[in-house]
């Protein structure tokens, strides 16, 4: 799995950091999504799932392994 | 029987339901049962509003989702065809525009400047503080005659000392601020009133920015007067800011302070569950079935089509007004199953009781770490907390732009 993420589109509602803080952060200044890991371990593949669901500004695509 | 017309009929306006629409008396926590009509029936459908308008009604979660996620969808409330919430409403929204009302760019541009206190971070940081507010009162409340009204010894004051905290306000305003505020989101408030009510709100605002631009102080609103220096916000842009702050940190998490004791109140069993776990993971699912149980904001999110939009058999057309109900939508089927039982253990985080898309709420990291820490404190150091009247006699804001009770009477 591969994380994609759009800093122009974040609202910086929290939610992907709430969801999953081993893959998501904020940047101090703005709280905008930064990412800490383009591709998460097998163990954290639900959340970071979860956290592109529940992203309300569709900042935060999962691309998988074969679309590469 | 059905007054609701099919879609793209233009059925006489007087035919249409008149929207809101009022809860069953005997159901306060349940969204209104025209609501659950019309999302079996008719999903999106017309209804008519208090001006007379007749903009469409979205009932289904998950259309209800897609539009506030939609570009093709405004918020911006100077269109001619916005539904507003009421001639009040309407007048607070012309005299103190903010972001809430703006679509991107300029969304954007004017809630990144004021995003970075609500990270997830900063705001937990902030637990101990908030927590010790909370014990606080609460040890006052204990202290001191009872009965007691729940809602001016703790659910008021919780928002309000850490929204004021947090901006820089005097919380020794609160009645001031407490007290506009409350007219402000009062649907039978007059155009007159709310005018006079913002003009108050706006006026103090300005003259404390005012100050932080000769002394700043490390708060929000010094954040803003620092923006105003830099030419970048007027000094009444800033203060509508200020005030669209103000009122949403503390008037919101207050109803769902009352309201979600309330709730719990009614269903013992569960309450009993949330008071002997330790465990945040726990109080943090309850919060968020709480949020969705009983989505305080309950007169939808208002929008307008900015171009065509087919959805769900329908066409929303270009120019026209939208209601997106997310009350009912938290209540539907698809997404929550037995969506009117209250169930602790759902986790129901895809909830829209925040709302969804980019207006979706700044302060939720906030709201949340105060309802975790309310719900995990209260029923705990009060464990025999009851109401001392029946549910029947409680007075909800039925009125209310914000859901929620005026006065809930308690004793222990
Ligand atoms: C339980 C408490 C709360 C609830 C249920 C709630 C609900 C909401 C909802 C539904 C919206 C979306 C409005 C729309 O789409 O038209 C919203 C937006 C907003 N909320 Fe909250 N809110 C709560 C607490 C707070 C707090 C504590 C703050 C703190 C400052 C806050 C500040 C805001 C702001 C500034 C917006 C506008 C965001 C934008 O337009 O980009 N809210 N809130
Ligand atoms: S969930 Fe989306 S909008 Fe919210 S902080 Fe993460 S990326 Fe930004």
């Amino acid at each position: 799995m591969k994380v994609v993420i759009d800093q122009h589109k974040c609202v910086a509602s929290g939610q992907c950091v709430l969801t999953a803080p081993e893959v998501f952060d904020q940047r101090e200044e703005d709280g905008i999504v930064v990412l800490l890991t383009e591709t998460p371990p097998e163990g954290l593949v639900d959340d970071v799932r979860q956290a592109a669901a529940l992203c309300p500004a569709q900042a935060i695509w999962v691309k998988e392994q074969a679309e590469e | 029987m059905s007054t609701i017309s099919a879609p793209g009929t233009d059925a006489p306006s007087a035919e249409l339901p008149a929207y809101p629409m009022p809860r069953a008396a005997a159901c306060p926590f349940d969204p209104p049962p025209t609501l659950r009509t019309l999302q079996g029936q008719t999903p999106i459908g017309r209804a008519r509003l208090w001006n007379g308008s007749t903009p469409w009604v979205v009932t289904r979660y998950e259309d209800v989702r897609a539009l506030l996620a939609d570009p093709r969808i405004s918020a911006d409330s100077t269109h001619p065809h916005y539904p507003h919430q009421s001639a009040g409403a309407a007048e607070r929204r012309k005299q103190s525009r903010t972001f809430l009302a703006m679509d991107d760019p300029e969304h954007a541009r004017l809630r990144r400047m004021v995003t970075a206190t609500f990270s997830i971070k900063r705001v937990e940081a902030l637990r101990p503080a908030i927590q010790k507010i909370v014990d606080d009162l609460i040890d006052k409340l204990l202290a001191g005659p009872k009965p007691v009204d729940l809602v001016q010894a703790l659910a008021l004051p919780v928002p309000s000392l850490v929204i004021c905290e947090l901006l820089g306000v005097p919380y020794a305003d609160h009645d001031f601020f407490q007290s506009n505020s409350k007219t402000l989101i009062r649907s039978t408030t007059t155009r007159e009133q709310a005018r006079e009510a913002t003009q108050r709100l706006v006026d103090y605002l300005e003259r404390l920015i005012g100050d932080r631009l000769a002394h700043p102080a490390g708060d929000l609103l010094s954040t803003l007067a620092e923006r105003v220096d830099a030419g970048e916000l007027s000094l009444r842009e800033a203060a509508n800011m200020g005030m669209l702050l103000l009122v949403a940190g503390h008037e919101t998490t207050a109803n769902m302070i009352a309201l979600g004791t309330l709730a719990l109140l009614q269903h013992p069993y569960q309450l009993a569950q949330l008071r002997e776990s330790d465990d945040p993971k726990v109080i943090a699912s309850a919060v968020e079935e709480l949020l969705r149980y009983l989505t305080i904001v309950h007169s939808g999110r208002r929008r307008v089509a900015l171009e065509d939009i087919a959805i769900d058999g329908v066409t929303i057309r270009a120019g026209e007004g939208v209601i997106l109900a997310n009350d009912i939508a938290n209540r539907d089927p698809a997404a929550f199953p037995g969506p009117d039982r209250l169930d602790l253990d759902r986790n129901p985080r895809h909830h829209l009781a925040f709302g969804f898309g980019v207006h979706q709420c700044l302060g939720q990291p906030l709201a949340r770490v105060e309802l975790q820490v309310v719900y995990g404190t209260l029923y705990r150091r009060i464990p025999t907390l009851t109401l001392t009247v029946d549910l029947d006699e409680i007075p909800f804001k039925h009125d209310g732009l914000v859901y929620g009770v005026y006065e809930l009477p308690i004793t222990w």
